[in-house]
């Protein structure tokens, strides 16, 4: 254990080096800044606390929709303008939605940063929505939904996973939303959404990178400093009922290859960052699969050999009610019967006789070390402190990580495997393969058919 | 004005280039290895690539995916450690061993912390891997078994399935041609003496080239350089790693699988550039505007914002040590398939033909050279720059001259490019889905 002290010292030592600066505008703005002098560029994202987990039924992916829409266009900028102004000044944007949030971002030269505030707070105003442009981006997202999620059999299945365990929260849609949703909606429900949503008070702005906390205060004052806020609807709690039995569904699609999601209600980190639980599970997904040499690697994989993949996956951090999900493929020969319960049984071994030191002190080491790598990537470090803001968390916990995944003990983990990887809080999902048939034979089609 | 805007935004580049690239040295070894180092001491940290020509090319005709399964299996025991083993002592400091292969090269890469006691305990796992694999024909075997499911699954992907098209097609042939890992029937029946007889021919001292990023001395980097290739083999002579060039498509060519997806993945192109060639800035400041540029490029503009009909299009020259391909990649809806095909044949035919406006040549540059920064920001962006540039030979100065050249690029050397090395007449297209057949 002397080992792991010392190099907790070190990294203490190198996060001094990058300090956190946070404040408020006078409209309720949030701003963080992240000190990165390695390079001299800069990331600023903008973080609306606004995703699926807000939305209704009828009008599910509503966020995504807006999150395109934001890029046609104000009176200032007109459509088209936002990324060729920043393509001009030789940066990078893009933005992302999920459940929780969505994101929009901008990677420039260091000196260039005010660019991207202006153009932010302009279309977080402004914003010009017209329906022609509407009309054709509508299509654009329902080939995005193609083909990140109907043509994707794994995708399809997390679909219908997530729609199955959870009966009432809205973490039970997808993201992009239900097809048929994408297809109806209309420019005046999405014109609402913004209206509704986009306040500056509902935003936390990351910035990261050769910057001083001084500057980015100006500008942040400048840009956004007069935008006016307003009220933000009440945001009720959502509490999923509990789930009293085990539950499965079947995904068939056409792929070789069958496929098994598993998922268990487990508590994200929610506001209290000393809630030793979902540090506990995060170790525990460690314990179950970080490479070769962890239980799944080593006794799926290589000793039983039921297993071709597995993984184990905890997200830790989530505003709502959280999962714990294990996948995989089985071996050629074995059934998704056959892996599913080779994985209950090696959860049950956890639950029953707990881990070992050294399992324990692996999985520290690496989150220790990851701890490090994450701060070569000026990006990732302004991700971690979006996300902690959005749920709720203070930014500093970031820095805290190491010290809350040093603090979790053997018997932490067996408890939390224990309490919450139960058969009653488990739905499992799996992809029956189904053949195709080549039907090229035909005589070639005219191409004007085709029209 | 534009020659001014130019300058202007060169200039402030240049400035910040300087700073944000990290000077690099290299040297070679008494056993010809060529060893590229950025010491860089902000983060305890070091990042190491050690490449050699062990590609998918040089796979022997009769054994495609050798390449692939030889260096998969690199890591799967080796130095009289087990696979568990290894994949514990590598946990145990938090580091990480990687692997990456393509035609012509084979890396393995390590990410580690900086303290001596990690670092050291990764460099010895490390080296066991390059010098020492085991080859064990009992953990071939799982292996095999692991790798054939994973191929069986990309075998229902279209989006894989037309990109295996696409090769085959583009490079027919050559030995750029076939699945970089085989296919499945291949993988069965590669055996432990083929991957030790390829490991011993392809990963040789003298062929090896080694970079680092990190935390690290020139004299620390050495002891490093010396460790990781001391139990090489040297190349047997007569051994030659030389690949033949790639040659030229004498007709058009239509292929369409038929899969029952909610869209038509299409993919068209060519043999493009090979690493070096002096067209290379040309082409790659032209296909900023063609399709390399995002929501700069025409692609983008016309068949996604104009006519809603992908959400991802874009082209790109993939330079290899022979000609690698030209790219353009999309997908449709199914009954969108034959317009959004010709909307693409009619955009490239047509900047084949006329090239670029003045406008967009200026914007492509702006965004290219003041993006420039943005490429070497991170340690691990750094050490794929100098792996790419000491594995190829590149010049020593390749990343000042890339904003310089780039500034020179004209509109007319983009035209005389793009005509030199694509053929709108002679372009492979693959199509997969569940389109009616197309002409």
């Amino acid at each position: 254990m002397k080992k792991w002290l010392a190099v907790v010292l070190a990294c203490q030592a190198t996060s001094a080096l990058a300090g956190i600066t946070q404040f408020e505008l006078g409209n309720g703005m949030h701003v963080i800044v992240q000190e990165d002098h390695r390079s001299p560029v800069v990331v600023s994202q903008l973080w609306y606390r606004v995703g699926s987990i807000d939305e209704e039924n009828g009008t599910t992916g509503i966020s995504h929709m807006l999150e395109h829409m934001m890029f046609k266009g104000t009176k200032d900028v007109p459509d088209g303008e936002f990324s060729r102004l920043i393509a001009a000044a030789g940066g990078r944007e893009n933005a992302m939605t999920n459940q929780d949030y969505t994101v929009y971002f901008e990677q420039l030269q260091k000196d260039r940063l005010a660019l991207a505030f202006r153009l932010e707070a302009d279309r977080m105003q402004h914003l010009d929505l017209a329906e022609e442009g509407f009309r054709k981006e509508n299509q654009v997202v329902m080939e995005e939904r193609r083909m990140r999620t109907e043509d994707q059999p794994q995708a399809l299945v997390y679909e219908n996973l997530m729609a199955t365990t959870f009966e009432a929260n809205p973490y039970r849609r997808p993201v992009i939303g239900w097809m048929d949703d994408i297809r109806h909606l209309t420019l005046d429900e999405v014109r609402q959404w913004y209206q509704r949503w986009y306040t500056p008070d509902n935003v936390t702005l990351v910035v990261a990178g050769d910057v001083s906390p001084d500057d980015v205060r100006k500008l942040a004052n400048q840009y956004f400093g007069a935008i006016p806020a307003h009220p933000l609807p009440v945001r009720k709690e959502q509490t999923e009922p509990e789930q009293t039995g085990i539950k499965r569904i079947v995904v068939k699609a056409p792929a070789k290859v069958p496929y098994l999601l598993m998922a268990w209600h487990a508590p994200y980190l929610h506001q209290n960052a000393n809630d030793w639980q979902p540090w506990a599970l995060k170790v525990l997904s460690g314990v179950l699969d970080s490479g070769a040499g962890s239980r799944f690697g080593r006794v799926l994989v290589r000793e039983q050999q039921v297993a071709s993949e597995v993984g184990a996956e905890y997200d830790l951090l989530g505003r709502g009610p959280g999962l714990f999900v294990v996948d995989g493929t089985p071996s050629a020969g074995k059934t998704v019967t056959d892996l599913e319960t080779a994985i209950r049984a090696q959860i049950a071994d956890v639950a029953k006789n707990g881990i070992r030191e050294d399992e324990l002190a692996r999985v520290k080491a690496q989150v220790i070390a990851n701890n490090v790598y994450q701060r070569d990537s000026v990006f990732y470090q302004a991700m971690l402190l979006g996300q902690f803001a959005t749920v709720g968390l203070p930014a500093t916990e970031v820095d805290r990580v190491v010290d809350h995944v040093s603090a979790v003990t053997a018997a932490q983990v067996q408890e939390v495997a224990r309490r919450y990887l139960v058969d009653d809080q488990l739905t499992v999902a799996t992809l029956d393969p189904q053949p195709w048939n080549n039907h090229h034979d035909a005589p070639p089609v005219d191409m004007h058919q085709l029209r | 004005m534009n020659m001014q805007k130019i300058g202007l935004a060169l200039g402030l580049m240049w400035s910040s280039a300087v700073f944000a690239a990290t000077p690099f040295t290299h040297w070679q070894l008494p056993g010809g290895t060529e060893v590229w180092l950025a010491e860089t001491h902000q983060l305890p940290m070091l990042d190491i690539s050690v490449s050699f020509p062990a590609g998918s090319a040089f796979d022997p005709a009769d054994k495609p995916g050798l390449a692939s399964l030889t260096q998969r299996m690199l890591d799967q025991g080796a130095g009289g450690m087990t696979d568990v083993q290894i994949a514990d002592r590598l946990a145990d400091g938090g580091a990480q061993l990687g692997m990456e292969l393509d035609a012509d090269r084979a890396s393995v890469t390590l990410r580690t912390l900086s303290r001596p006691e990690q670092e050291q305990s990764a460099l010895a796992v490390m080296s066991a891997v390059l010098a020492h694999p085991a080859f064990d024909a009992s953990v071939l075997q799982r292996e095999k078994a692991r790798l054939e499911e994973a191929l069986k699954e990309e075998d229902a992907e279209p989006q894989m399935m037309a990109a295996f098209a696409f090769q085959s097609a583009v490079f027919a042939g050559h030995p750029y041609a076939h699945r970089t890992s085989g296919d499945v029937g291949d993988v069965e029946k590669l055996d432990a003496g083929a991957l030790r007889q390829f490991w011993q021919t392809h990963y040789t001292q003298d062929h090896a080239v080694i970079a680092m990023v990190g935390d690290v001395t020139r004299e620390q980097a050495n002891a490093i350089a010396t460790r990781l290739v001391s139990g090489l083999p040297a190349t047997a002579p007569g051994v030659s790693v030389a690949i033949p060039p790639v040659p030229s498509l004498t007709a058009p060519e239509l292929r369409q699988i038929s899969f029952p997806s909610k869209q038509s993945q299409i993919l068209i192109g060519q043999p493009g550039v090979k690493r070096g060639d002096p067209d290379y800035y040309a082409l790659y400041v032209g296909n900023y505007v063609l399709g390399g540029g995002g929501f700069d490029s025409r692609l983008m503009k016309d068949v996604r914002e104009k006519q809603g009909l992908a959400y991802s299009v874009y082209s790109y020259f993939m330079p290899m040590q022979q000609a690698g391909a030209f790219q353009i990649g999309l997908q449709t809806r199914t009954q969108e398939t034959a317009t959004a095909l010709q909307a693409v044949r009619s955009i490239l035919r047509d900047f084949v033909q006329n090239g670029v406006t003045a406008a967009e040549l200026t914007q492509a540059k702006d965004s290219i050279i003041g993006g420039f920064p943005l490429r070497i920001d991170s340690n691990r962006k750094q050490l794929e720059y100098l792996s790419m540039i000491a594995y190829y030979h590149l010049p020593a100065d390749y990343l000042e001259q890339f904003p310089r050249q780039v500034a020179k690029v004209t509109a007319q050397q983009i035209r005389q490019a793009f005509r030199r090395h694509l053929d709108p007449d002679h372009m492979v297209t693959v199509v997969v889905g569940d389109a009616p057949a197309l002409k």
